[in-house]
């Protein structure tokens, strides 16, 4: 009786479900997946059973070939599995032993199956091995893709975060920035900047940059370039929070900021009042020995 | 072939451009406003540019000689109302427009006109007031 593997893994899969699922379910109790109490077993349970009644269907309409039309509703249910593992933060060795731990009981049922007809039973299990692979690696692909897109958004929220524009008074506003600045988010920051100029029919921006960490030559010159935009939109800019390291090292590097720039914040605050006209004072002079 | 216009306020020349600047259209600007302020003897030029929405290195070379060109003639250029995504175009070409004023929009454009002829008048008077004296 010689056999064809599709056909053997087909059949073994078809008729021993029940065992291969306890298989499955056993080896996936025993993996790391439940023991961070990330996910609840009868979940695991609905989810296994779920993969392997489509592996089955799938088997049995379209043989091995995984990235095939009846395979679909299987790879939905692990992209969707596996999306659900990114995000609940699986790593992905649990995302892949998933898939791939189911193996061992297919293999097994497989054994049983075959008994001592040898070649059936490594036909099957080189069939099983190659479609097994195929998913596990398909629903790998899902968990990265997701995985990337978290972490892409989250670059974004932080980018967003990060570049606020402040109403000081009328007319003058501030831009706080804080983190490392790059090409990407010093457009930005600039195009955020140039906005508020607009909307706000600011005089006088004042770039804060305490907590910029460091400031290279590039640095400099998106520096230079956003000054350059807001001039040219009638804003005037002040620099204000260049640290003594900061101020040293850029002198060391012969970076020069042909800008107004001030050491703090408020006396960038206190040159922006003056020019727009202007001035604080103290409502009454603090007597001594009160209290 | 559009030109255009350019309105005289006082002592200054007024110039808003509403339609996408060409390069022909530039060159014609040029020419009309050179031969305007030496015509009226105007002391500013206001360039209003808030519907400029697309420069390329030509345009922002014209502005640039514009206003050289009035600084010869003795008045002083103003560019008002540009946008954001310009000034950023702008920026990025290299081309910062060094030595032409700028001001967010036409009033305020205006009152750095209005101050620069205020102040020369002033400066006019302490000259008398020396040679007097």
């Amino acid at each position: 009786m010689t056999m064809d593997g599709t056909e053997v893994l087909t059949r073994t899969v078809t008729e021993d479900e029940a065992t291969i699922l306890d298989g499955w379910t056993g080896a996936l109790r025993e993996s790391a997946s439940l023991q961070g109490g990330r996910i609840r077993e009868a979940e695991l349970q609905t989810q296994a059973k779920a993969v392997l009644g489509q592996f089955r269907d799938a088997l049995v309409a379209g043989g091995l070939d995984a990235d095939g039309e009846s395979y679909a509703p299987l790879r939905e249910t692990l992209a969707d599995i596996s999306r659900s593992r990114a995000i609940q933060g699986f790593t992905p060795t649990d995302t892949a032993n998933f898939v791939f731990s189911l193996k061992e009981p297919v293999f097994e049922a497989l054994r049983l199956k075959s008994g001592a007809d040898a070649s059936a039973q490594a036909a099957g299990m080189w069939a099983g091995g190659k479609v097994i692979d195929r998913l596990g690696l398909q629903t790998m692909e899902v968990f990265l893709a997701s995985r990337e897109e978290v972490i892409g958004r989250q670059g974004q929220e932080i980018a967003e975060l990060s570049t606020p524009v402040v109403r000081l008074w009328d007319g003058i506003l501030a831009l706080p920035l804080i983190g490392t600045l790059d090409s990407a988010r010093t457009g930005v920051v600039m195009e955020n900047l140039l906005q508020a100029i607009v909307d706000e029919e600011a005089e006088i921006a004042i770039i804060d940059i305490t907590g910029v960490p460091t400031v290279d030559t590039l640095v400099a010159q998106h520096l230079l370039k956003t000054v350059a935009a807001a001039r040219l939109m009638g804003a005037d800019c002040i620099v204000s929070g260049i640290r003594p390291q900061i101020a040293q090292t850029m002198v060391h590097l012969g970076v020069e900021l042909n800008v107004v720039s001030k050491a703090t914040l408020a006396d960038a605050f206190a040159v922006a009042l003056r020019r727009t006209g202007r001035k604080v004072v103290r409502q009454q002079v603090p007597t001594e020995g009160r209290g | 072939m559009d030109r255009i216009p350019i309105l005289k306020l006082g002592g200054a020349l007024i110039v808003t451009i509403q339609v996408d600047m060409h390069d022909r259209l530039a060159l014609a600007l040029e020419e009309d406003l050179t031969a305007m302020i030496a015509r009226t003897g105007a002391r500013g030029v206001l360039i209003e540019i808030s519907a400029l929405e697309i420069v390329d290195s030509f345009i922002g070379r014209m502005l640039v000689s514009i206003a050289a060109v009035s600084r010869v003639l003795d008045a002083e250029t103003v560019v008002a109302g540009m946008r954001p995504a310009v000034a950023i175009t702008l920026v990025e070409l290299g081309l910062e427009l060094t030595g032409i004023k700028t001001a967010l929009n036409v009033e305020r454009g205006m009152s750095l006109i209005q101050a620069r002829l205020a102040e020369e008048e002033d400066g006019h008077g302490s000259d008398r007031d020396h040679h007097e004296g």
